[in-house]
């Protein structure tokens, strides 16, 4: 169950898996995550599915070492088993014909941008990219945004590659030029989501942003994933995890992710992964 | 002296881990009797002709047989004459509600302390596991009939267990990545020890029921797909949605569902971070809002944890409290507080999002409302603030609706709950039952289990009905 068939780093940090789950790849949809735990002491946690193969009966993940749960995930090798593997959850993205849509993403966050560029591109929409990363080394998926989109911009905030400087400000200039822009995607960091979201707000363009807070479950059970969304409390797991940017109460979302940042970095200090690597065969 | 009736012995206490040491540890806070007490404590059983206790269960478990064997010294075949109606009697003799089941109907009760129906069905229960004395259920012919069960709380393991001994294939459904639906994830340890939980499943599985984990009925196949392969289904998923109060300031860091809290804490092992990696918040002062089982399980978690003072809020009586009479004593006994006739209005918090306190107010009590209990009404300007740091809102759950989302022909009421036969579990669909939670609303394991036995019967007769 839930074997890893192949692994690459695709940037410092950043992996690929594709995982053995014939269930997860026959009826995932752009847009739904699944929820897994590594091992025996592992936290359950959220991870978007990228891509799937209903044939070969896999799914693609792409995730950064950014955490415990995370960095064991990363030592994991091909042939090695994910302990457990729910999915796939949350609500499809909601995809119509919307005319020309900016689709952008910001480090990782590019990864749940794929297969929603994907279907909008299925149905019909043209598609602008936006790919920002910290640094060239951290620009991921370019090649696979190009192959969805008409064009494509790229942005590092070091400017070693692309434009130098924020997504939003490649997204401000499409604005400014006048180009009819009909539906925005944007998903990464809560910040650059929440700057997406004030910057279309005046113009009325229909954003949509894809969420990330905690999850236990991730099926509706816990509440812990829940986000204020036109001022009502909705849970990302079920509800979610796509919103209407211009809704979403980013402040109090920002301060739900943290809330767990004491016990994060003191399991991180206890828990050397190295400790991991070594019990490995 | 002649042996008289009024000589009967009285009811037998449990002996109990002393509460300042308990609050320390996850352990089992009552111990069980011994045999000696055991013995002692059925003779006190009247032997009714027409026992009124076996009426007030709601799975008719034989309690004066049962009983007669245990005064006898015979545990193991005590053990055997319960099982033949509660294939899970080890958690039943814990969890079960019996003061008002079984305990309330037995006729010692009117002018003495009722038989400790429950505190018995435990000892009997553990002998027989303990003494390494649990024979593998008798296992019919196979019949070629496949059955899915969605959920393996309860209701799912009870349903399971029943088909499979009459010779189906069953295949349960959990969506957690490890069964027992609300006995994993709900009920603490220190109540239901994982090894007894842990060996009433192993003896599900060993009659031949596979149980697929990671498996989310309505996500990762829809029930329709499952009857696709399977003959006929039995959905058990609980009612598992939690309910917040919808108050401002609900969203700040420390306020939690219980679920969310219990979860953490029962079945990611928070109360091990991080040796295991999944973490919980519980401050010094902690509120917990509501007066059920759950809420005491809340609130002894909380104090396990090493909250100072942990205080269950309550906005009506204490006759209205609807948990296990011995939990609300444990809990008591464990330095929990009570505000009664309360309830928060809005939860108030600081400027980085925590919580910091809940803004309360008192209520008196009305004309009973449509549950039979007298309504709360909030007193005005009796509002005052009760400094909190943790808020764990414990006032009870929803149907799950993933299912009936992702099954349209399945027929629900108004809230979501599956119209259900509640004598056989039938469903609007062909082939489907449904019980426990998920028809009912709330109520008790041994409901549930009850309903997942009916619909056994019911199951079997539809499969062998198709047969012919």
């Amino acid at each position: 169950m839930n074997e890893i068939v192949s692994r690459e780093e695709i940037a410092p940090r950043t992996f690929e898996y594709h995982v053995r789950a014939p269930e997860i790849a026959r009826r995932r949809k752009a847009g739904q995550f699944v929820v897994l735990r590594v091992d025996e002491h592992g936290e359950r946690f959220p991870l978007t599915i990228v891509s799937s193969d209903p044939d070969e009966g896999t799914i693609e993940l792409i995730f950064q070492a950014v955490g415990v749960s995370t960095e064991i995930l990363a030592e994991m090798q091909v042939g090695d088993e994910i302990l457990d593997l729910a999915g796939p959850l949350g609500k499809p993205t909601h995809i119509e014909n919307f005319g020309t849509c900016v689709v952008m993403g910001g480090g990782y966050g590019m990864a749940p941008v794929v297969p929603i560029a994907q279907a909008l591109k299925d149905a019909g929409n043209t598609l602008i990219g936006i790919n920002g990363a910290r640094s060239k080394e951290n620009v991921i998926l370019e090649d696979r945004l190009r192959e969805i989109c008409e064009r494509v911009e790229v942005c590092t905030d070091d400017g070693t590659y692309g434009h130098h400087g924020f997504v939003t400000e490649v997204l401000a200039e499409l604005i400014e030029t006048g180009e009819q822009i009909d539906f925005v995607l944007a998903v990464g960091p809560t910040p650059m989501m929440r700057a997406v979201a004030e910057l279309t707000r005046p113009y009325g363009i229909n954003t949509v942003v894809s969420l990330n807070p905690i999850m236990v479950d991730g099926t509706g059970m816990c509440g812990g994933c829940r986000v204020e969304v036109g001022g009502e409390t909705k849970f990302a797991c079920v509800d979610g995890p796509e919103f209407d940017a211009h809704l979403v109460d980013f402040d109090v979302l920002m301060k739900r992710q943290g809330m767990y940042k004491r016990q994060e970095a003191e399991c991180e200090r206890v828990t050397p992964v190295s400790q991991k690597r070594g019990k490995r065969p | 002296m002649s042996k008289t009736k009024k000589e009967r012995p009285p009811r037998q206490a449990m002996p109990e881990q002393p509460p300042e040491e308990r609050i320390h540890n996850f352990n089992e806070v009552p111990l069980g009797y011994d045999e000696e007490t055991a013995r002692l404590e059925a003779s006190r059983c009247l032997q009714c002709k027409k026992p009124q206790c076996v009426l007030g269960c709601p799975v008719a478990v034989q309690i004066p047989q049962f009983i007669a064997l245990v005064a006898e010294g015979k545990f193991v075949e005590a053990a055997q004459k319960i099982k033949e109606d509660n294939v899970f009697p080890a958690i039943c003799g814990r969890v079960c509600p019996q003061e008002t089941q079984c305990e309330m109907k037995c006729v010692l009760g009117k002018k003495d302390d009722p038989v400790a129906v429950g505190r018995l069905e435990r000892f009997v229960a553990d002998y027989e596991r303990e003494h390494g004395e649990v024979e593998a259920g008798e296992v019919a012919e196979p019949t070629g009939k496949k059955v899915a069960v969605i959920g393996s709380g309860p209701g799912g393991l009870a349903c399971a267990a029943d088909l499979a001994k009459l010779g189906h294939e069953v295949t349960i459904f959990e969506l957690f990545h490890e069964p027992g639906g609300v006995l994993r994830y709900g009920i603490p340890p220190f109540r239901l020890p994982r090894e007894v939980l842990d060996a009433e499943i192993d003896y599900v599985r060993n009659l031949g029921v596979e149980i697929r984990t990671s498996f989310v009925v309505g996500r990762t196949a829809t029930l329709d797909e499952l009857m696709e392969e399977h003959d006929a289904a039995f959905i058990a998923s609980g009612a598992g949605l939690p309910r917040f109060l919808g108050i401002p300031g609900e969203n700040l860091l420390g306020v939690y569902s219980a679920n969310e809290f219990l979860t953490r804490v029962n079945l990611m092992h928070a109360n091990e971070f991080p040796t295991y990696h999944t973490p919980v918040y519980c401050g010094d002062e902690v509120i917990v809002l509501g007066a059920g089982n759950v809420t005491m399980d809340s609130a002894r978690t909380a104090k396990r944890l090493g909250a100072e003072n942990v205080t269950v809020v309550y906005r009506r009586s204490r006759a209205e409290m609807p948990a296990r009479a011995e939990e609300v004593h444990h809990a008591e006994d464990e330095g929990i507080n009570f505000e009664l006739l309360t309830t928060p209005v809005e939860f108030l918090g600081n400027e980085d999002g925590w919580l910091t306190g809940a803004r309360c107010i008192r209520m008196e009590l009305g004309e009973p409302d449509e549950s039979g209990r007298r309504r709360p009404i909030p007193i005005e300007g009796s509002e005052f603030e009760l400094p909190c740091d943790t808020a764990i809102i414990a006032i009870g759950t929803s149907a799950h609706p993933l299912i009936k989302d992702t099954t349209p022909d399945l027929g629900v009421n108004k809230w979501g709950y599956i119209n259900a036969d509640p004598e056989t579990g039938a469903t609007d669909k062909p082939g489907v039952f449904a019980g426990g939670d998920i028809v009912t609303g709330s109520a008790t394991v041994i409901e549930a289990m009850g309903a997942g036995r009916r619909a056994a019967a019911a199951i079997h007769e539809y499969l062998t009905r198709q047969e012919d």
